[in-house]
């Protein structure tokens, strides 16, 4: 590579050409002369509390206004892909659950339906399970999009925004404590089903929430809507139509802001999201205001989602949740014990004290796992941000041999740029929130 | 390099094989032939296809030249992927193939490798100089029209010899409601794929991790920088040859190794 004349670069040499190391403190070694204008390079986060997690954006600014923004992201990269290419393949729900923390079940289910997919076992999943799966899927719309005006009212310095979207997203997390037994990272969908059937007195509690939720959902609206200084921060900023959308490979409430209803629960339906009665929601202004009424409307239609997967599973008591094949299926239940949770002990007794057979398939299945026909697959599931694919690589193993997520914040954040430029630079935070990335998925 | 033939590959990997495990196998009827009777695949109905052998494993449990005597030791297991389906594939797949193939201009090999039907999704194996051609056609014709790239991601399959990496790129049409495949290899010696951010330009950082973990060279991306790992990493994360690290876990006298280290089944 031959040596650019640019006065940004630092000294060290590589072999790939100049190393741009953008951490400040190198006024003496720019060479002002070179420098074209008064544009000064502000290095924003990765520590920063507007940006929305660990993002670091590198801005030119020139006064108030962005002339060039660049995302800087991976801090919070733990090679998730790679760990789960040395655990069996239930294992690795336990970590891609991790992933993008503030809807894990999307990360979940997209990792699932793959493996599923490889198996070839979509058809003999329960349909229980497949209506607890949707059920929690809808109600983690909810809790993230809460999360969404939640952090993005308060960076714009809307608190009683945030503490309301905190206050009710504990609601919901608490069912998922009920239902998962964890308020987040559940890795409660496995290839197959789901870990456990829901507890006793699950039915009434999703009943309470949903009615409390519907006294609640309203004050957003009241809040936010007309509210004068809300609108001034929001309307018009962060604009991206829907061919910018398209290229840049957007998608969730962002695309939907520009009127296009492109939602894979109604246009690739999967897990019987067609027999429920819902609106895609779409707005005619594609900025940041567009988006949070997108976001604001899809809480109430996951809410009606949600009633109607509640009504089918009140009647449903005792069916299974897991398929039938056991050479997939987890052996065991797990149920409290007088020292909080662990296996079922009617299970234990079993495989320690009258079967042999089931104590080695037990030990197989628990340590060695299930075998994944050689193949690939891919499999697209409507996360709150957008799609939310999973291509997951067998070569025949216990593990998979390669996992890929296309994370919807990765590819959305994207966006920030086109979005930004050419705005003021307060707008920049608002256009960010409006895409509502989670660094944990954009970095894995 | 990119006009490597597919066929070579096999032969190949084939020479690989001890002299007695030189054989097809028959997705369909489980059997095994000899590789001479070619004259038989003709009476095949037409959606079987052979399996590509990538993989030769030895073995069991990870145990390698340890004096295994629990018989484990003597497994030999081939790893194969599902291989190349014959026209009519059914569905829309033939209106894809058949439009794609019409536009590209070519019924042999010179641009569609080989195409995969498996688990109901369509796999075009693409030559890689031709794979600009490819997705422009793909995006821009409205029998096609793939507007939208999910996704573009590598995978490592270091023993298959001059096309150890693969670049696989999902494609969807909204316009139509469908999602297709591509896949393009490239050798470890030569890791060159043209770059599609001129069609795709959400492709921008999708190619850009995949030169982080892979060491992917995309020719013609603006700014091939890493985008995950820091920018003075070494080295490329997610190739089968790059360790996973940890450190062996002490617990109530025991030692647990690491997760690469421990048992494997695989």
């Amino acid at each position: 590579m031959t040596t650019v004349n640019d006065p940004y670069a630092g000294t060290t040499e590589s072999t790939e050409g100049p190393v741009f190391t953008v951490t400040g403190q190198d006024w003496d070694s720019v060479d002002a002369s070179v420098v074209e204008g008064d544009r000064i390079v502000v290095n924003m986060g990765p520590q920063h509390p507007s940006t929305h997690g660990v993002l670091r954006l590198v801005l030119e600014i020139d006064g108030e206004t962005v002339r060039d923004a660049r995302p800087g992201i991976g801090y919070l990269h733990t090679g998730i892909e790679k760990n789960m290419e040395f655990r069996t393949w239930t294992q690795g729900v336990t970590f891609c659950t991790r992933m993008d923390y503030v809807a894990p079940f999307s990360n979940e289910a997209a990792y699932v339906a793959a493996v599923e997919k490889l198996l070839e076992i979509e058809d003999q999943v329960p349909e229980k399970a497949k209506i607890i799966r949707v059920l929690m899927l809808e109600l983690n719309r909810i809790s993230s999009h809460l999360v969404c005006i939640a952090t993005g009212g308060m960076e714009i310095g809307a608190l009683t925004v945030m503490t309301c979207g905190f206050r009710d997203r504990e609601l919901i997390l608490d069912c998922f404590e009920m239902i998962s037994g964890l308020r987040m990272n559940h890795a409660y969908f496995r290839p197959g089903g789901v870990a456990q059937d829901l507890p006793a007195g699950a039915i009434e509690k999703l009943h309470s929430t949903v009615r409390l939720l519907k006294e609640r959902l309203p004050e957003y609206a009241a809040l936010c809507n007309a509210n004068p200084i809300f609108k001034g921060r929001l309307k018009g900023v962060g604009h991206l139509d829907l061919a910018g959308c398209l290229a840049l490979g957007l998608s969730g409430p962002v695309l939907r802001a520009t009127g296009y209803d492109w939602d894979l629960r109604r246009t690739q339906p999967y897990w019987g999201y067609e027999t429920y009665d819902f609106d895609v929601v779409t707005w005619d202004e594609p900025d940041a205001y567009g988006r949070f009424r997108v976001r604001l409307e899809e809480m109430w239609q996951s809410l009606r989602i949600v009633e109607q997967a509640t009504e089918r599973l009140a009647v449903m008591e005792g069916e299974p949740v897991m398929v039938a094949d056991k050479k997939i299926a987890w052996p065991a239940q797990l149920s409290v014990g007088a020292d909080g949770q662990g296996n079922s002990a009617e299970h234990i007794r079993h495989i320690m004290g009258e079967s042999m057979e089931a104590l080695i398939h037990h030990f197989k299945i628990v340590t060695e796992g299930f075998r994944v026909p050689a193949g690939q697959a891919y499999a697209a599931i409507e996360a709150p941000r957008g799609e939310i694919g999973c291509h997951a690589v067998s070569d025949g193993g216990t593990r998979p041999y390669r996992v890929h997520f296309r994370d919807p914040s990765f590819v959305n954040l994207q966006g920030t740029s086109v979005m930004s430029e050419g705005g003021m630079l307060s707008d920049v935070i608002v256009a960010i929130a409006s895409i509502d990335p989670v660094m944990g998925g954009v970095d894995r | 390099m990119a006009e490597k033939d597919g066929d070579e590959n096999k032969v190949a990997k084939q020479d690989q094989l001890p002299a007695d495990k030189t054989q097809t196998v028959d997705s369909t009827s489980g059997t095994t032939q000899d590789a001479s009777h070619e004259v038989q695949q003709e009476l095949v109905p037409s959606d079987a296809r052979e399996l590509e052998v990538v993989d030769v494993r030895e073995g069991a449990f990870g145990v390698r030249g340890t004096g295994d005597t629990s018989g484990y030791g003597g497994l030999t297991r081939p790893v194969m992927m599902p291989g190349a389906a014959q026209p009519p594939f059914g569905g829309w797949f033939d209106e894809v193939h058949d439009r794609l193939q019409t536009l590209t201009d070519s019924h042999d090999d010179r641009v569609i490798e080989k195409v995969v039907v498996d688990r109901g999704e369509l796999t075009f194996f693409i030559r890689r100089h031709a794979l600009l051609e490819v997705v422009t056609h793909l995006r821009n014709d409205d029998a096609l029209r793939f507007e939208f790239c999910s996704s573009i991601s590598g995978v490592h399959f270091p023993h298959e010899s001059g096309r150890e990496l693969h670049v696989v790129y999902h494609l969807l049409s909204m316009t139509h409601r469908r999602r297709i495949r591509l896949e393009v290899t490239c050798p470890d010696d030569d890791p060159h794929v043209p770059s599609v951010v001129s069609i795709y330009p959400t492709a921008d950082w999708h190619e850009r991790e995949t030169w982080d973990f892979f060491g992917i060279q995309f020719d013609g991306h603006p700014a091939l920088t890493r985008i995950l790992m820091p920018d003075d990493w070494q080295g490329h994360p997610q190739r089968k040859d790059y360790p996973l690290g940890g450190i062996p876990v002490e617990y109530k006298g025991g030692t647990i190794p690491s997760p690469e280290h421990r048992r494997s089944y695989s």
